[in-house]
């Protein structure tokens, strides 16, 4: 059976050009960059050509680039090291309610430690409204961190409006973009960003990789103690062949982004008007518009995710019922939720995250069976009206 | 490909998911046990046909995840052929052993399965006027 994976978001392929580009420091580069000789020195070289692939991707420089263990390790970072390093200033941070994991749950860590957190609501599509942002400035706000665009439902957030406001109000502005950079034009400059995750394997690079991008001047604690790598701000010896391989996919997502998009939306669009058109009783979750050109997110009443994607997984199509993180918590999705779902709706979603490797022929498998496993479970659904489950 | 499903699901968890046995809502049922919480995902239905206090069919209808699905198809399984009192014997347990077992997270998935049981017996008794043997009170399920 030919795998359709259609579950980009969750993770990436690795490309065949970034496992080529590592493969060297598995084997013969195998040098501690920290090291004087030459073995370690060779390795250097390669991780501050990486450093500069990945300032590229984000308009940043190269010397505001720290790399860590992935966007996880970046979002707790610039929350956490915020936080520290200016609770001189104040104490309160603004994000909101469709985050990520990982910064929501380092902000409810923050609030156990004497932090106050403002969660910002969204409207249905998922969207913050910048207004909401200004209004929760208060003189102890030191952070606002706002995603780029949603893992879940797709829903692309103001950054640059947001960004705007934080610098007039002199406030620290950080943006997740674990899911745009690479599949969008993403430029901390014209974001105002101060700070900016990037992860590794949702661009086709290695998982375990990813980096914080921090704004010269900007003050930050560090979350580890040890020694001098990453200037003294991220110690641990480096993952050379990660780095290298997370480097060589932020070069080729610079270059191949445009067409990419473009070919990307017309699978998305595909995929979403046929199944909209297909299976009644669906919604489209997020933004109609203003959505990641790889997602689709879409409810299916009376029925409920984890069945859903359990039989697509019978027919080879790999789908997620939100973020692949929460998939083993019952919780139905915090970010459905915050769009005004009720927790029925939230239960019976289901994402497709296209990618790179996407092509015409997984739309069409995924055309043909959906239709026919809704109708399956509906079928023995009691929440189905009878005319629904036929 | 291991179909091992999100949360590790044994094979015969999937086999069930993937052709669920008994179901459908049944034609003049003489029990009918209707569980479960909307606002965690799940609400299961389970049909019993009884005959001479045997247990004659089963069928089930369950919103709810792959364990929901599983756990209901096979407690309608086991059910057949066992008295309306041997039937509250079944514990949640047994059902989820004889499935292969279900991820700890999962668990309270076949719990769902035991109360439909518990109350389509119970609604047994009730339509034939008579009270329950001790000890079959339905707590409702909450996560
Ligand atoms: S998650 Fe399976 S029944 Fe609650």
């Amino acid at each position: 059976m030919k795998l359709v994976y259609l579950d980009n978001a969750a993770t990436t392929p690795v490309d065949p050009r970034v496992k080529g580009a590592m493969l060297p420091y598995l084997e013969d580069h195998f040098g501690n960059p920290s090291s004087v000789h030459s073995a370690g020195q060779a390795v250097r070289h390669a991780v501050e050509e990486a450093r500069g692939s990945v300032a590229a991707l984000i308009g940043g420089r190269a010397d505001e680039i720290y790399f860590t263990s992935g966007g996880t390790e970046a979002d707790n970072w610039a929350l956490k090291g915020t936080a520290w390093a200016k609770s001189d200033k104040g104490n309160h941070i603004i994000t909101t309610s469709v985050e990520h994991h990982a910064v929501i749950e380092a902000c409810h860590y923050l609030s156990k430690h004497g932090f106050e957190i403002t969660l910002l609501p969204v409207d249905r599509y998922g969207m913050v409204d910048p207004e909401d942002v200004s209004k929760a400035v208060t003189p102890k706000t030191i952070l606002i961190s706002v995603m780029h665009a949603n893992n879940e439902i797709g829903t692309i957030q103001p950054v640059a409006e947001i960004g705007k406001i934080a610098r007039e109000r002199g406030v620290l502005f950080h943006v997740d973009a674990v899911q745009t950079a690479g599949h969008l034009p993403v430029n901390v400059n014209s974001l105002n960003a101060d700070m900016l995750s990037v992860s590794g394997h949702k661009l086709y690079g290695p998982k375990g990789t990813g980096a914080l991008y921090i704004r010269k001047g900007t003050r930050i604690d560090s979350l580890l103690s040890g020694g001098s790598q990453e200037r003294g701000k991220r110690p641990g010896t480096e993952n050379v062949p990660g780095i290298v391989g997370f480097g060589k996919a932020a070069d080729i997502a610079r270059t191949e982004m445009a067409a990419e998009t473009e070919r990307l939306y017309l699978l998305r669009d595909r995929l979403s008007s046929e199944l909209l058109d297909r299976i009644p009783d669906s919604q489209l979750n997020g933004h109609p518009a203003v959505r990641l050109p790889n997602n689709v997110n879409i409810s299916f009443s009376y029925v409920e995710g984890e069945s859903l994607v359990l039989n697509l997984d019978f027919e080879g199509i790999c789908a997620s019922t939100g973020s692949a993180c929460s998939s083993s918590s019952l919780e139905p999705s915090h970010v459905l939720l915050a769009c005004g779902k009720i927790a029925e709706e939230a239960h019976g979603s289901l994402r497709f995250s296209l990618g790179k490797f996407t092509r015409d022929s997984d739309i069409d498998a995924v055309i043909e069976a959906l239709p026919r496993i809704v109708k399956k479970l509906r079928a023995m659904s009691p929440l189905a009206p009878r005319a629904a489950a036929r | 490909m291991t179909h091992s499903g999100p949360a590790a699901y044994s094979p015969l968890v999937i086999d069930h998911v993937k052709n669920p046995r008994n179901i459908g809502e049944m034609d003049r049922p003489d029990g009918v046990g209707r569980v479960g919480n909307p606002v965690c995902g799940d609400v299961m239905e389970l049909y019993i046909r009884v005959k001479d206090r045997i247990i004659t069919d089963a069928s089930f209808k369950t919103f709810g995840c792959g364990a929901a699905i599983a756990t209901s198809s096979m407690v309608t399984e086991m059910v057949k052929g066992k008295t309306v009192d041997e039937a509250l014997e079944i514990s949640n347990k047994a059902v989820a052993e004889a499935l292969g077992g279900l991820p700890p997270v999962k668990m309270h998935c076949s719990v769902l399965a035991e109360e439909a049981l518990k109350k389509a017996v119970e609604n047994y008794y009730e339509r034939r006027g008579e009270k329950p043997p001790f000890g079959t009170a339905v707590k409702e399920h909450h996560h």
